[in-house]
């Protein structure tokens, strides 16, 4: 099994007619994710490579049975389009774009929550379930379908920390990137939680940063809910405080959110850390294999 | 991003918030000039953007020309190092203003909370000193409320908060009208931090914001022009303001490894892996998904343009980006503008065998590669540290 996507998603992408968002919805169609519809208000009627275009996602709903909405769209817009998705009957939506204003997300998620529609994102690079679906940017030829379930706020380094995997012979459930941004729809609890409940997935690897406080909720909400095995990998030891660090949210506020607190959480509660993304890539092959 | 002190006290001042009147000096003269419009007493005081000023000697009080000058000349030109060891920042403009007769402080702040998802107002009698040591010295003398996400904050729930921090009646009703514009001023303005302490009490009575600590959400600005202008000023670091202007994400560290990734994530860990490696590095720079020699070119001047730097190390995972065209983006660049340092290039996920023939067959002295970040790491650390002898 997966979790999130698999091959029951039928996507319908949100800014499909734009340069990144046809790349990419494309290549996760090429990928054998079920792509029903693109939505562009204005350019509803027209096709992108055969996918249909409609005005609303509301509308690509009841003509194409889409329940996944994938949003590629320009920061300035992207909030309004995830509000559009949250009200149009889909069950999830994933947001790729970076750089949404916080207080817009600040309503969004709420009202995700309230609705009971899952949020991935936003500034994340989607999700990865192996030999099922691809919804969002992950090169998939890094992960091959397998044990061992992935929850990261980034990209480059999730797939730093797949291809380690690959390589060792191990392959993943699902691949879930949550973002990198002070407020996302799906914390490390929410993804957690899930692959707990998904009998495919035998281990968890955690790859978190500086800022907020998420992986060491995470930290607690492991010791008290997660019976799996989970590693962990944290980055950011050497960011000093005050300065953001690519990511929105990756950030060292006072003292607070520094890598180092997080590893001593996550260790207090029995989660091992990797020092490398090549150490955490071995500690979940050994965990793995020990178990 | 962060504003200055008058800054903020301006953003202030447009939503109807009651500050000090004051002028910004950037010379010694401009100071004196500007205290003496404002007649005497007047506080001088740093700019720069970091808490315990006062404690560094950067905020005096000036009774007179000759004081106002003597503390304008040597405010300017200090170095002040934050509490949690930011910095150091040099002095370089001030802000006179005028000097206000404390009868009580207290703080005030809305931040926005990450973990609840909600903007968290907190009000305490006890101001002028910073929140931990008011939360840790009397925790309950510090009062903390969500807001609504839906409603907003109320002017019963306002009312609510000032009465349970123990603001006196005489000044309750101000300091609640002044929480509910802090409120409209963190959402109006996008500010994910307002802190202002101390919110004083003046010998007539009045509050008034007396500091002011503003964090504007920079993926916001395009929709605040007048706060993206001031975005510039506040940068003092030569490379960190070049970047800017080049549109790379970099942050100025202390070591002597330039460092490029692409990713912020993999850019930070390959941070952590040179400085297990026993290296400092220089930078962080994220290229993100940039592999065309452009791109390049730019990051390699802004890491350059640091005189410290003596070797530079290029960690690239190769996702949807082509190692191959990183590499030719490499081997282009450093043409272009005549890199002698060491350079080393760690190569790997998609098309990397290519990439590293290419850079194999480029005949550049300084070019050494690797296929993984340890072994670049390593290999970094030992060419940084070869360039002393």
């Amino acid at each position: 099994m997966s979790i999130i996507i698999d091959e029951t998603t039928k996507l319908v992408v949100s800014g499909l007619t734009g340069r990144e968002g046809s790349f990419h919805g494309l290549r996760n169609r090429d990928y054998g994710t079920d792509l029903v519809a693109g939505v562009t208000p204005g350019k509803g009627g027209q096709e992108v490579e055969g996918v249909p275009v409609f005005d609303s996602i509301a509308e690509s709903v009841a003509e194409t049975g889409a329940n996944t909405s994938m949003i590629f769209v320009p920061a300035r817009f992207a909030a309004a389009s995830i509000d559009e998705a949250i009200d149009s009957g889909v069950r999830t939506v994933i947001a790729i774009t970076e750089g949404i204003p916080v207080m817009d997300m600040l309503g969004t998620y709420w009202k995700a929550r309230e609705k009971g529609v899952r949020l991935i994102g936003p500034n994340c690079p989607g999700i990865l379930s192996p030999g099922k679906a691809n919804v969002g940017i992950i090169p998939a030829q890094f992960f091959d379908p397998g044990r061992i379930g992935v929850v990261s706020k980034s990209g480059t380094l999730t797939y730093q920390i797949g291809n380690e995997l690959k390589q060792a012979g191990e392959g993943n459930s699902s691949i879930v990137g949550i973002g990198g941004d002070p407020i996302v729809g799906s914390d490390f609890i929410d993804i957690l939680t899930l692959f707990e409940q998904d009998p495919d997935t035998d281990l968890i690897v955690m790859v978190g940063e500086i800022g907020g406080d998420a992986e060491e909720r995470a930290a607690e909400f492991i010791a008290a809910e997660i019976s799996k095995p989970v590693v962990a990998y944290i980055a950011g030891f050497t960011a000093p405080p005050g300065k953001q660090m690519g990511h929105a949210g990756a950030i060292i506020s006072g003292s607070s959110g520094t890598a180092q607190a997080k590893k001593e959480a996550l260790e207090a509660k029995g989660v091992k850390v990797g020092e490398s993304p090549t150490e955490a890539a071995a500690l979940a092959v050994e965990t793995l294999n020990a178990g | 991003m962060d504003l200055l002190e008058y800054q903020g006290k301006e953003l202030f001042s447009r939503h109807g918030l009651p500050v000090p009147a004051g002028s910004h000096a950037a010379t010694p003269e401009e100071a004196v000039k500007a205290a003496e419009a404002l007649g005497y007493p007047v506080a001088i005081k740093a700019q720069v953007l970091i808490g315990g000023r006062g404690k560094a000697g950067g905020i005096k009080i000036a009774s007179d020309a000759t004081e106002a000058q003597e503390h304008a000349d040597a405010i300017i030109g200090m170095d002040i190092t934050g509490p949690h060891g930011e910095g150091p920042f040099r002095v370089g403009e001030l802000w006179v203003e005028v000097g206000t007769e404390i009868a009580a402080e207290f703080y005030a702040s809305v931040i926005l909370d990450r973990s609840e998802k909600k903007l968290l107002v907190m009000l305490s009698r006890m101001g002028g000193m910073d929140v931990e040591a008011i939360a840790e010295s009397d925790p309950e003398a510090l009062v903390k409320r969500h807001v609504d996400p839906i409603d907003g904050l109320t002017a019963d729930a306002a009312a609510e908060i000032v009465a349970q921090a123990g603001i006196p009646g005489e000044y309750a009703d101000q300091t609640a009208t002044i929480l509910l514009k802090l409120v409209d001023v963190a959402m109006a303005e996008d500010a994910t931090l307002i802190e202002v302490n101390p919110l004083a009490v003046d010998s007539a009575g009045k509050v008034i914001a007396l500091d002011s600590k503003v964090t504007i959400d920079g993926n916001a600005l395009f929709r605040h022009p007048e706060l993206e202008e001031l975005a510039g000023d506040a940068d003092g670091d030569p490379q960190e303001a070049m970047a800017r202007e080049k549109g790379l994400t970099y942050v100025k560290l202390d070591g002597d490894i330039g460092i490029l990734g692409n990713g912020a994530g993999l850019c930070m860990s390959t941070l952590d892996v040179v400085a297990q490696a026993g290296g400092s590095p220089a930078n962080f720079l994220d290229a993100g998904g940039g592999s065309k020699a452009e791109a390049i070119i730019d990051a390699l001047e802004v890491i350059t343009s640091d005189p410290k730097v003596k070797a530079i190390l290029f960690n690239i995972f190769g996702g949807i980006t082509r190692c191959d065209e990183v590499a030719r983006g490499i081997i282009e660049a450093t043409g272009k503008i005549g890199l002698d340092l060491p350079l080393v290039v760690r190569l790997d996920g998609t098309n990397s065998e290519e990439g590293l023939a290419l850079l194999a067959d480029s005949g550049l002295g300084n070019l050494h590669y690797e296929t993984t970040m340890l072994g670049a790491a390593n290999k970094v650390v030992e060419l940084a540290s070869g360039s002393d002898s």
